[in-house]
């Protein structure tokens, strides 16, 4: 799981006209992703033309389950190459939602040794001290 | 692209006629250069570059004024006009750099001759110049909160918060995947640096020169991002390197034996932004290579058993290894098998790899340095010079927008 080391700011989202749905949906604890009317299918990351049948206007913002399983992960053990603002280690996995996307987050209240790949997580959120809202993965019952 | 890859099978319906190439067999790398690759080069990257590029024009038998054109790839931190300036090239009438960081390690190479082929240019001159070790360490989490309150990019915006802040890390995710899903040991991924090592043992030049490495020595070093060890990543490098395209033409006229392009390939497929590859189908391959290795074999009208020495653009032992694969050198799924040992990849082997020590062993020039290593194996001169060379490979990096080229006598 992640622990923050107090006082080291995290650094904040990119923020555009195209993400901005899913941003403003994270800050309401809702994990939303792009979804096409015209294809059926959910799209992550969001972009501006589905890339399928190449429309600008068919794509809605759609609230996903939060459910899905690990599908993979790496697990930063050194200082060298990790991010001073986390206590090492820390794990960055890669979830395969239940709509079919797979999304890059982090772990919450999972152990090390019980990161591993299959396991079953859902979403939670967390709004920081300095004022984000940050998803992050923890376990659920298969 | 995707496509193709899924279904393993390469079209060549869609592609232009071999014949139509420009660049295969009339464009060739004629020069070769570098600096001393230190831990600490007490120079600006100007500087090491500007000695880089005279070297390479010295090999070829130019004059600096002769070179009209320059190239690069993105992430370089040298400002062209200054280099124009320090040079005084006069004649500068071609400028390129490309995107994809270290998957354009040869794409550079590509758009160079595909400069010259087309008369933009007489002589390109690809360049890079780092002070990785002593300086800027690209991929470093600790710069990321110094200078980056926001992710640079949309994308970026996804993974950078999460402490996702490095490529070891980004290619540990497809990397353990694709370990799971063919059960590769990290014994397997061993071999691959041991065996580069021993190479760097024969070549003064390299960083790790004098300092040998055994498998166990491999297996206790320390985890830097799990799957990766320290040993497993790229070396940090102080030092430049050049090279210098030109046509067959006029490469008659100059001093070295001329490593003739007999392909070239670049492959941006979908569902990629550095190395998340994450969103495709099946993230334990690369159609990045795949796809550069099959378009380089029609080109060349040849086959991965008749490539007599490669380098392979490995930032990370799992780059190097899963590279044999999609280039055909060994099944899918069996790279771990193949590497284990270390024979197949050593000098008698199957296919020689990353000869004069790769980027873990010899120096992390951002793949310049496979480049020089593999026209050194064209020309005779490597430090561990396979016999007989008549097709050396050098690939981009994995993961991104990649690349490749064969060089032949």
């Amino acid at each position: 799981m992640v622990k923050l080391i107090e006082g080291i700011p995290i650094m904040r989202p990119y923020i555009d006209l195209d993400n901005q749905g899913y941003w403003d949906a994270v800050k309401n604890h809702k994990l939303v992703l792009q979804y096409c009317t015209k294809c059926n299918r959910f799209i992550h990351p969001p972009r501006p033309m589905c890339p399928t049948c190449r429309s600008q206007d068919t794509m809605e913002w759609k609230e996903s389950s939060g459910k899905g399983i690990l599908y993979s992960y790496v697990m930063f053990t050194s200082p060298k190459m990790a991010y001073p603002a986390y206590e090492l280690p820390y794990a960055v996995v890669l979830v395969e939602l239940e709509e079919g996307v797979r999304i890059v987050t982090n772990t919450h209240e999972i152990e090390p040794d019980e990161v591993q790949i299959g396991l079953p997580v859902e979403v939670m959120f967390e709004d920081l001290p300095d004022g984000q809202t940050v998803y992050r993965f923890k376990k659920r019952e298969a | 692209m995707l496509q193709e890859y899924m279904d393993r099978k390469y079209r060549t319906d869609n592609k232009p006629s071999v014949e139509a190439n420009l660049i295969k067999n009339n464009v060739a790398i004629v020069g070769i250069g570098q600096t001393q690759y230190t831990k600490n080069s007490g120079r600006d990257e100007l500087d090491l570059a500007c000695e880089a590029i005279q070297n390479a024009v010295d090999d070829a038998g130019l004059k600096m004024s002769d070179i009209d054109g320059f190239d690069t790839f993105i992430l370089d931190r040298l400002s062209l006009p200054m280099l124009i300036n320090s040079l005084g090239t006069p004649n500068v009438r071609f400028s390129c750099e490309v995107s994809g960081g270290g998957g354009a390690g040869c794409a550079v190479a590509v758009h160079a001759a595909a400069a010259v082929a087309t008369g933009q240019a007489d002589y390109v001159c690809c360049y890079r110049s780092l002070n990785e070790a002593s300086g800027h360490r690209y991929g470093r989490g600790d710069d990321f909160i110094e200078y980056m309150p926001v992710a640079l990019t949309p994308n970026y915006g996804y993974i950078w918060p999460l402490g996702f802040v490095t490529p070891l890390g980004w290619a540990g995710v497809w990397g353990r995947r694709w370990m799971h899903e063919f059960n590769i040991t990290r014994e397997q991924l061993g071999w691959w640096p041991v065996v580069l090592r021993e190479y760097a043992q024969n070549n003064p030049e390299a960083t790790y020169f004098g300092r040998p490495m055994t498998h166990e020595d491999y297996m206790e070093s320390p985890m830097i991002v799990d799957p990766l060890k320290l040993h497993d990543c790229c070396v940090n490098t102080d030092g430049a390197a050049a090279y210098i395209i030109t046509t067959v033409e006029r490469a008659k006229d100059l001093k070295q034996t001329p490593a003739i392009i007999a392909a070239s390939a670049q492959c941006c497929p979908i569902e990629q932004e550095i190395q998340t590859i994450y969103q495709r189908p099946s993230i334990s391959g690369l159609v990045e290579t795949w796809y550069v290795g099959q378009e380089l074999y029609r080109v060349a009208e040849c086959g991965p058993d008749d490539i007599d020495v490669a380098q392979l653009y490995d930032p990370y032992s799992i780059g190097g290894i899963i590279q044999l694969e999609e280039l055909g050198f060994c099944e899918r799924g069996e790279g771990g098998k193949f590497v284990e040992g270390g024979d197949n990849i050593r000098i008698d082997g199957k296919i020689p790899c990353n000869t004069a020590g790769g980027l873990l062993s010899e120096a992390y020039l951002h793949g310049w340095n496979l480049v020089i290593e593999g026209v050194r194996q064209i020309r005779g001169t490597s430090y561990n010079q396979v016999k007989d060379v008549e097709l050396s490979m050098v690939t981009g990096g994995p993961g991104v927008a990649s690349s490749g080229i064969i060089l032949r006598r």
